[in-house]
């Protein structure tokens, strides 16, 4: 039942991401390479996007793979499911939140869950990384390799607005690919 | 202001952070602060601070717990189920089009060359998003070892990322209790 699917994929994938924003894209992509709901490229796609459209990634990656899968019912069922344990958690948590806080014993746990989801972001990029760079005509796509490595640049050091970057690269696409 | 209305002005206000933030995560946080704090007077600064530190500890989308947190501060679980609906509803809208047309579109060999484009740009923005959340999350040996270990375990394709962020908390817990062992 493709609705059981999508709600309890993205149920998790709400659930156990913590930080927000990319943090969610390492189980966003193993949801959808499990169910086979999208390709690789597409999921690139997807990040595009999300990142080109207002509102949070999470929420913008659900509504689309629940629209592709199962269309509007699909959409309106990831996304509810994505944002159903922000609901249940911080209702239950903003009441125990003065305790919760300084628990050293919370603190130790997120002090090794957050770099642990800073390596799977990692794991994402290179995932994604070789899957666009082998895309070329000769099997390496060169072009591909050193718009990304401007755009990590540009972004990591100079701090240019992700979206400036993604219409640059379109453009660039746009003189280069055809 | 009627409570209705005032209930009414805080759907509308997360409608708004929804339909005019870009980026997600903590790209969300200014326009959050310049309309419930700014303009409604919700809350104040120092509070926010403790909200952001709830919303990211906690499991979920940054902008829903916010949304949550403050809507059942200020309204109780109606409020909370309003600004939740309020920030994804203009995903859901805007998505839904474009999710509609993007077939055709990418059908037009211009959009399918920008989209080559596009692709490579993405790979750098999440290399980009990588390297930052690891500057500041990974501090020290320990930490080094989780970052690397979920790397790994990831790339291997065998373990489920779940999985994976269950064990890394699991081994917070147990360096916690080996070190408060050590100290006494």
């Amino acid at each position: 039942m493709i609705f059981v699917e999508l709600f309890w994929s993205f149920f998790k994938i709400g659930m156990f991401t913590v930080g927000g924003g990319y943090a969610m894209l390492a189980l966003i992509q193993q949801a959808i390479v499990e169910h086979g709901w999208l390709r690789l490229e597409e999921f690139i796609d997807i990040v595009a996007i999300a990142e080109m459209t207002p509102g949070p990634i999470a929420v913008n990656a659900a509504t689309f793979v629940g629209f592709r899968s199962a269309s509007i019912p699909g959409a309106l069922v990831s996304t509810g499911a994505v944002v159903l344990p922000s609901l249940i958690g911080m209702l239950i948590l903003s009441r125990f939140w003065s305790q919760y806080k300084d628990s050293p014993k919370v603190q130790a746990i997120f002090q090794a869950v957050r770099p642990a989801i800073a390596g799977l972001i990692i794991s994402v990029a290179i995932t994604l990384g070789a899957a666009v760079l082998s895309a070329g005509a000769d099997g390496f796509n060169i072009l591909g390799l050193v718009i990304a490595a401007g755009v990590f640049f540009a972004v990591y050091l100079k701090n240019v607005d992700p979206f400036k970057m993604i219409i640059l690269c379109a453009i660039l696409g746009l003189i280069l690919f055809r | 202001m009627t409570r209705r209305k005032e209930l009414w002005e805080f759907f509308a206000s997360f409608f708004r952070i929804g339909l005019f933030t870009f980026g997600g995560g903590l790209a969300m946080l200014p326009m959050i602060e310049r309309e419930v704090i700014d303009r409604h007077g919700w809350t104040d600064r120092d509070e926010i601070l403790d909200i952001y530190a709830m919303a990211q500890s906690v499991p979920g989308v940054i902008a829903a717990n916010t949304a949550v947190f403050l809507g059942n501060r200020l309204f109780g679980f109606w409020g909370a189920v309003l600004g939740l609906v309020g920030v994804v509803l203009p995903s859901i809208l805007i998505i839904t089009v474009i999710a509609i047309f993007f077939e055709q579109l990418k059908a037009n060999p211009l959009i399918a060359a920008a989209f080559e484009g596009i692709r490579a740009a993405v790979v750098g923005l999440i290399a980009a998003a990588a390297v930052r959340v690891g500057r500041r999350a990974v501090k020290g040996g320990f930490a080094l070892a989780m970052a690397l270990g979920a790397l790994l375990l990831s790339l291997s394709g065998y373990v489920n990322v779940i999985l994976i962020i269950i064990l890394a908390g699991l081994a917070g817990y147990l360096q916690y209790r080996v070190k408060g062992s050590e100290s006494q």
